[in-house]
């Protein structure tokens, strides 16, 4: 700890202490618990990168990247707020395949409108989350255990509805939502020579997003020093606002000379954003932290432990329902098999992406990250010819890795008290 | 009879800043049954810990003779070979497993790896006969009450063929018939030439049953006694007078109405739901005033004030709870916020505060509600609120985004009452609020608590340091077995006083 001011003797906390309105820059401390996820995925891009001779960041296997792994990542945000509270959704991969199912049934057989389906579908999600998450909140069986039984439930569910075989095809805006591209508005545009062409509406899209998360960080400074908190030195923050617009710039001009921007792309993008906000800002998202921080003082401040969980739970069930059904569409079919093993993607998403075994930490960014470095090293490998076994074994020993560098930095900083 | 089968002598403990035992000598005679004395904190526990290894030779200083031999135990298990062995208040049985397997946990009676089942049990049924416990030895301990899982305890003890038997708090959990047994066992293996140390808080059992006494006080021996020379104000009047140590900040209260009376108040304990741990309590908090209370270990403080606090602790709870004149109800936690009040616990680690989170979030924990607008936090706000408490609370940290876990004691306990104040609660309990923090934030905390009280909040403060009720507040209820045995202004209360009170619902228990 740093040294404080010590008080000489005894002073009784009368009136205001010693002036505190220095805004001095926040000391730069590298934390590499913080940042160490990014530099992860920055050098498992950058190798496989090397590896495969550019391929990796090409337009179109950019595209594939997102697609292929859009709903692991959707997954993943649901997973990390169950795994912050302390708790574990092993049943995640059923439920997707029940939903896609349950929608397939009402688009194809019933030939409900699609709207009508989709929100029933995300209900159904829902209620499937309030019976897990009453076991785990109200009866007190642990979360492994109740989506354990889960897994295999909604595996039979599965089942019941569709008999052996897969339901398709799903309408047009279904299979859009898994697979398809924002349409050009507005026309191409040259890059020059080296690159081409790329579609005008998604750059403008790309710097209305950059501008916005630059704009966002600008005003949070300027609050954080019209209140005397401690902030970054500038040139810091210019850099923490730079290094991702350049990063998101070059992500879109990618995909603009593919396809355009994926559907999923935007999806994922608001649910990122909504549930960064939750997680940071919202008094539910607050109460997720404190229960798995420590769940007796939470209980004790008066937050309403069970219910922050069966609720939870709810969320779980209706991400998996959206996953469901991008899935399905993407596929154009709702199969018994569908979602085999998902909750062990998002499982481990979470934990690589920074989530601590024991609770209450963990980022929703974070676990997207840690998604895409699982999607860099799968799509990586299988770029390189690699076999289904090694891929398994580099994807066991990252978590692995992941999971014991927590516990060591964390035995670390107890040993150092 | 001037055997002496234990001499400790010159032991020192010392933790992180804390001078746990200072030069404490204890002799123990052959075949005696001798009783240590002190009140909560004075080391008694500690004590044992050395003897039994529990804290290795090594990490205090001082000598263990035990039959005439020196002793260097390097853990429990070599104590145990010499036939010492120690008997928790929280009794340590596994309770899915038998009788037998219980009594021969960790010593099975096993023939290459294989346990010898005819053995076990016969072995086991022989030992429940010495210690008269009228079981099978194949009955899993669950099935049994608290009084026969400490016979269970004995008989495990005896297996090991113990030398010197100690008991910390024996019949603190049983009931009158079950302690009057657990005591004629004792004087039974006595007879049998086995030695026994009881740390006890019943005088009168203390003076029934030992043959001397020692009392300890601060980490210090004050004196050791045979019993028939003693009397109960004489062992009272050596486990009290603690060194007035502390300055207290002068204060001169302004009592208001009324603000908190508990009517009636039973509370029984979760595991033994047929015993009641607050039994029929009365008390009266008033606006402005500090009201002490004051109890020895397991009298039922801190699980009358969970109990009050939203029910957060106990089963079966009866009793009404009036605040400012109305009845109310306060099912949850979250109700006895809603109104107004606030526990602010003895345990700030394990219950108060989230370690791994920063001050300012720790603060808004219990508050979040004031600091948000349709469900959203005002971050700066939060901030602003947080970094307001650090300046007139004097909390000692970079900045309220440091985490709580690396404060010291002082520090956290701080955060945790500036927690409970932006809740602007109207009663506040406080529960141990000094412990374990050093003498200049202690004073800190005092000043925090009287100027607490002139905003006109009532303060309930649990202490087990009797000079700390002594010295600041104004009038102070005392708990004994989970009943109020007192009431006493602070004008009219001495430690020998209290501590009488605090002792009293024992002696009335027949031996």
């Amino acid at each position: 700890m740093t040294a404080a001011p010590t008080s000489t003797g005894v002073q009784a906390g009368k009136g205001p202490a010693a002036p505190h309105g220095d805004t001095a820059p926040r000391r730069v401390n590298f934390d590499i618990k913080q940042s160490g996820i990014y530099i992860a995925l920055a050098l498992v891009v950058v190798l496989f990168t090397a590896l495969t001779g550019g391929d990796l960041l090409g337009p179109q296997n950019l595209s594939n990247i997102i697609v292929q792994f859009s709903y692991i990542l959707v997954l993943a945000i649901g997973m990390v707020l169950i795994i912050i509270a302390g708790h574990i959704d092993l049943s995640v991969g059923s439920v997707v395949a029940a939903t896609g199912a349950f929608a397939a049934v009402m688009m194809v057989d019933w030939d409900l409108p699609w709207p009508v389906a989709v929100i029933a579908t995300l209900v159904f999600g829902a209620m499937i989350g309030a019976w897990q998450g009453y076991w785990v909140a109200y009866f007190n069986i642990p979360a492994f255990i109740v989506t354990l039984a889960g897994m295999l439930l909604f595996r039979a569910v599965t089942m019941w509805i569709l008999g052996n075989e897969g339901k398709g095809p799903f309408p047009d805006e279904i299979r859009t939502l898994g697979n398809g591209f924002i349409p050009g508005f507005l026309g191409n545009i040259g890059l020059g020579e080296a690159l081409g062409g790329a579609d005008l509406f998604s750059i403008i899209l790309g710097v209305a997003v950059v501008v916005g998360m630059a704009l966002v960080q600008v005003r949070a400074r300027a609050a954080r020093i019209r209140y005397s908190q401690a902030v970054d030195p500038m040139w810091l923050f210019a850099l923490k606002v730079a290094v991702p617009a350049i990063l998101v710039m070059f992500f879109v001009v990618q995909l603009a000379r593919f396809r355009n921007l994926p559907w999923v792309l935007v999806l994922l993008a608001v649910l990122v954003v909504g549930y960064t906000l939750v997680t940071n800002r919202a008094v539910f998202g607050r109460q997720i932290y404190a229960v798995g921080g420590n769940l007796q003082a939470a209980t004790l401040s008066g937050v309403k432990v069970k219910s922050v969980v069966f609720w939870l739970f709810v969320n779980m069930g209706v991400l998996s329902a959206v996953a469901g059904i991008i899935f399905a569409g993407r596929l154009n079919l709702a199969g018994p098999t569908a979602g085999n093993s998902f909750e062990l993607d998002a499982i481990a998403a979470a934990f690589i992406g920074g989530a601590a075994v024991q609770g209450g930490v963990g980022k929703v960014v974070g676990a997207i990250t840690g998604g895409m470095i699982m999607a860099v090293i799968n799509n990586g490998m299988s770029l390189l010819g690699a076999e289904p076994k090694e891929v398994m074994l580099v994807k066991g020993g990252v978590l692995l890795a992941a999971v014991a560098f927590d516990v060591w930095s964390k035995r670390r900083t107890a040993g150092a008290k | 009879m001037t055997d002496t089968i234990l001499r400790m002598s010159g032991i020192t403990k010392t933790f992180p800043g804390v001078k746990a035992l200072q030069d404490v000598n204890l002799d123990v005679r052959r075949g005696e049954i001798h009783s240590i004395c002190g009140e909560n904190g004075a080391g008694k526990s500690t004590l044992m810990k050395v003897l039994s290894g529990v804290y290795p030779h090594g990490t205090y200083e001082g000598d263990i003779e035990f039959e005439g031999e020196p002793c260097k135990f390097s853990g429990i298990r070599d104590s145990e070979h010499r036939g010492i062995v120690i008997i928790h208040q929280e009794l340590a049985l596994a309770s899915n497993l038998s009788i037998a397997e219980n009594i021969f946990l960790g010593n099975e009676q096993a023939k290459r790896g294989w346990i010898d089942w005819n053995r076990t049990n016969a072995a086991a049924d022989e030992l429940l006969r010495r210690v008269g416990l009228s079981e099978r030895a194949v009955t899993p301990v669950i099935e049994l009450g608290v009084g026969k899982q400490q016979l269970v305890e004995i008989a495990k003890a005896l297996s090991k063929q113990v030398k010197l038997l100690i008991l910390d708090e024996p019949t603190a959990a049983l009931n009158d018939e079950d302690s009057a047994h657990l005591l004629d066992l004792l004087r039974g293996l006595r007879d049998e030439g086995i030695t026994c140390v009881i740390i006890s808080h019943k005088l009168n059992e203390v003076m029934g049953i030992s043959d001397r006494v020692t009392i300890l006080r601060d980490g210090k021996t004050i004196w050791t006694a045979n019993t028939p020379e003693l009397t109960e104000e004489k062992i009272i009047s050596g486990m009290v007078g603690r060194d007035m140590e502390h300055r207290y900040p002068d204060h001169t209260p302004k009592i208001g109405a009324e603000a908190l009376r508990i009517e009636d108040w039973t509370v029984f304990s979760p595991s033994q739901p047929d015993r009641p741990l607050v039994n029929r309590v009365n008390m009266t908090l008033r606006r402005g005033e500090i009201v002490g209370l004051a109890g020895l270990m397991g009298a039922g403080r801190t699980e009358l004030a969970m109990s009050v606090f939203g029910r957060s602790y106990g089963v079966n709870i009866s009793g009404r709870l009036v605040k400012d004149g109305q009845e109310i109800q306060a099912r949850t936690v979250r109700e006895a916020i809603d109104h107004g009040m606030a526990y602010a616990t003895e345990d700030r680690k394990r219950y108060g505060l989230n370690l791994i989170e920063d001050i300012k979030r720790n603060i808004s924990a219990a508050a979040l509600d004031k600091l948000a607008k349709a469900g959203w936090v005002d971050g700066n706000e939060e901030f602003r609120v947080a970094d307001g408490f650090r300046a007139s609370m004097n909390i000692k940290a970079p900045s309220v985004e440091a985490v709580v876990g690396k404060l010291s004691g002082g520090n956290q306990q701080k955060v945790v009452l500036s927690k409970w104040i932006l809740t602007d609660p109207d009663i506040l309990i406080l529960d141990e609020p000094t412990r374990g923090i050093d003498v200049g934030a202690k004073y800190e905390i005092y000043t925090i608590i009287n100027r607490l009280a002139d905003e006109g909040k009532a303060i309930l403060v649990i202490s087990s340091e009797l000079p700390e009720l002594l010295g600041i507040c104004d009038r102070i209820y005392t708990l004994s077995a989970g009943r109020i045995t007192g009431e006493v202004p602070r004008a009219e209360a001495t430690q020998e006083s209290l501590m009488t009170l605090m002792t009293k619902e024992a002696q009335e228990v027949a031996p």
